[in-house]
């Protein structure tokens, strides 16, 4: 797929990051990885798996990696979509695939993964309350019906991209892009996806706690 | 009355150095008029406490003190409100200079020729 590019925020995942970077380049020829500030060796691995490494001087946020690298990605004249893939492994290249094919062929401007649409994916119960609270909250602000607010694994197509600016540097920015991205009135599906929740995901997946800090980021803009 | 002297000579100095803060102009000059008046207040009020207390029955405060309490959360309250609002303005900033940096240092993605990886499995997928 010469015309997609892949967008890895990066923030300390050295242990994992060159495994998911050669996964990602068994499908994608582009691959950026934005380092946001890790303090170990996560950029050198993500270069050395074969992944462009975008570097922030200081470490920003997740939402801050995401537009950094969507600008990235823009930067290429032949970009006609881009997707989103998170560090820690926990997404599937295959899934990544497809929902990039959906976009290029037209069937859909932005294809966002919902781990919700059937029931491979078994988060735990107060996870699933915490991320359906997400989605209701994100439907209301953006007028999209989705079933999975807060997953890292999207396509976007270029026209979506131009159009997005993220300004919730921390994990507001799962919201924030889905009500920007209802804004534009674009066509917008999504695609089952399957989170691997492994031992090392949850021991890097945030706390629950954080959704307090993503809900008053999204109303205290 | 020592205690009198001390606390003016303290709120003059620190009004004084607040004064010669930096800013944006108009801002500025709003913070320089409120403080003049919390220093002359903060004056009067030493030398003369039951003046407060006065006000305070005026407004519908018992004393003194509680309406010098009541008018601190008040203050506490917008600092922190304007230093929050700089402190985001602040990140903001520095994320759009992160950013720039970063993409500058990263410069264009390499031309096309040379990034598409060599393999023929390439085209073949995309």
């Amino acid at each position: 797929m010469p015309d997609v590019w892949v967008v890895v925020p990066l923030y300390n995942e050295a242990q994992v990051i060159a495994g998911v970077v050669r996964g990602l380049r068994t499908a994608f020829d582009h691959v950026v990885c934005v380092d946001d500030g890790s303090h170990d060796a996560s950029a050198e691995q993500a270069r050395s798996a074969g992944a462009v490494v975008v570097r922030h001087a200081v470490n920003l946020g997740q939402g801050a990696a995401l537009q950094t690298g969507i600008d990235y990605a823009l930067r290429d004249p032949a970009t006609r979509c881009v997707v989103t893939f998170d560090a820690d492994g926990q997404h599937q290249v295959d899934e990544a695939e497809a929902m990039a094919r959906r976009v290029l062929d037209g069937e859909s401007d932005a294809v966002f993964g919902s781990r919700f649409l059937d029931s491979r994916t078994r988060p735990g119960l107060l996870k699933r309350l915490v991320l359906k609270g997400a989605v209701v909250y994100s439907n209301l602000t953006s007028g999209l019906h989705l079933t999975d607010a807060h997953n890292g694994l999207r396509a976007l197509s270029r026209s979506v991209c131009e159009q997005l600016e993220l300004n919730q540097n921390r994990m507001a920015h799962a919201s924030q892009l889905v009500e920007q991205v209802g804004r534009t009135g674009s066509r917008v599906v999504e695609h089952p996806v399957h989170i691997l929740y492994t031992d090392y995901s949850r021991s890097k997946g945030q706390s629950l706690l954080n959704s307090v800090n993503i809900l008053a980021e999204l109303f205290f803009k | 009355m020592v205690i009198k002297v001390v606390l003016i000579l303290g709120v003059a100095l620190g009004g004084g150095a607040l004064m010669r803060s930096s800013g944006g102009a108009r801002h500025q000059a709003v913070r320089r008029l409120l403080l003049v008046g919390f220093v002359v207040v903060a004056i009067v009020s030493v030398l003369d406490p039951s003046l407060i207390t006065t006000v305070a029955r005026w407004v519908g405060v018992g004393r003194g003190t509680d309406l010098v309490l009541y008018l601190l959360f008040i203050l506490v309250l917008g600092f922190m409100a304007s230093t929050y609002r700089r402190f985001r303005d602040m990140e903001r900033q520095l994320t759009l200079l992160t950013r720039r940096l970063a993409l500058d240092e990263a410069m264009l993605p390499d031309p096309p020729e040379t990034e598409r990886p060599l393999e023929s499995d390439g085209s073949a997928r995309g």
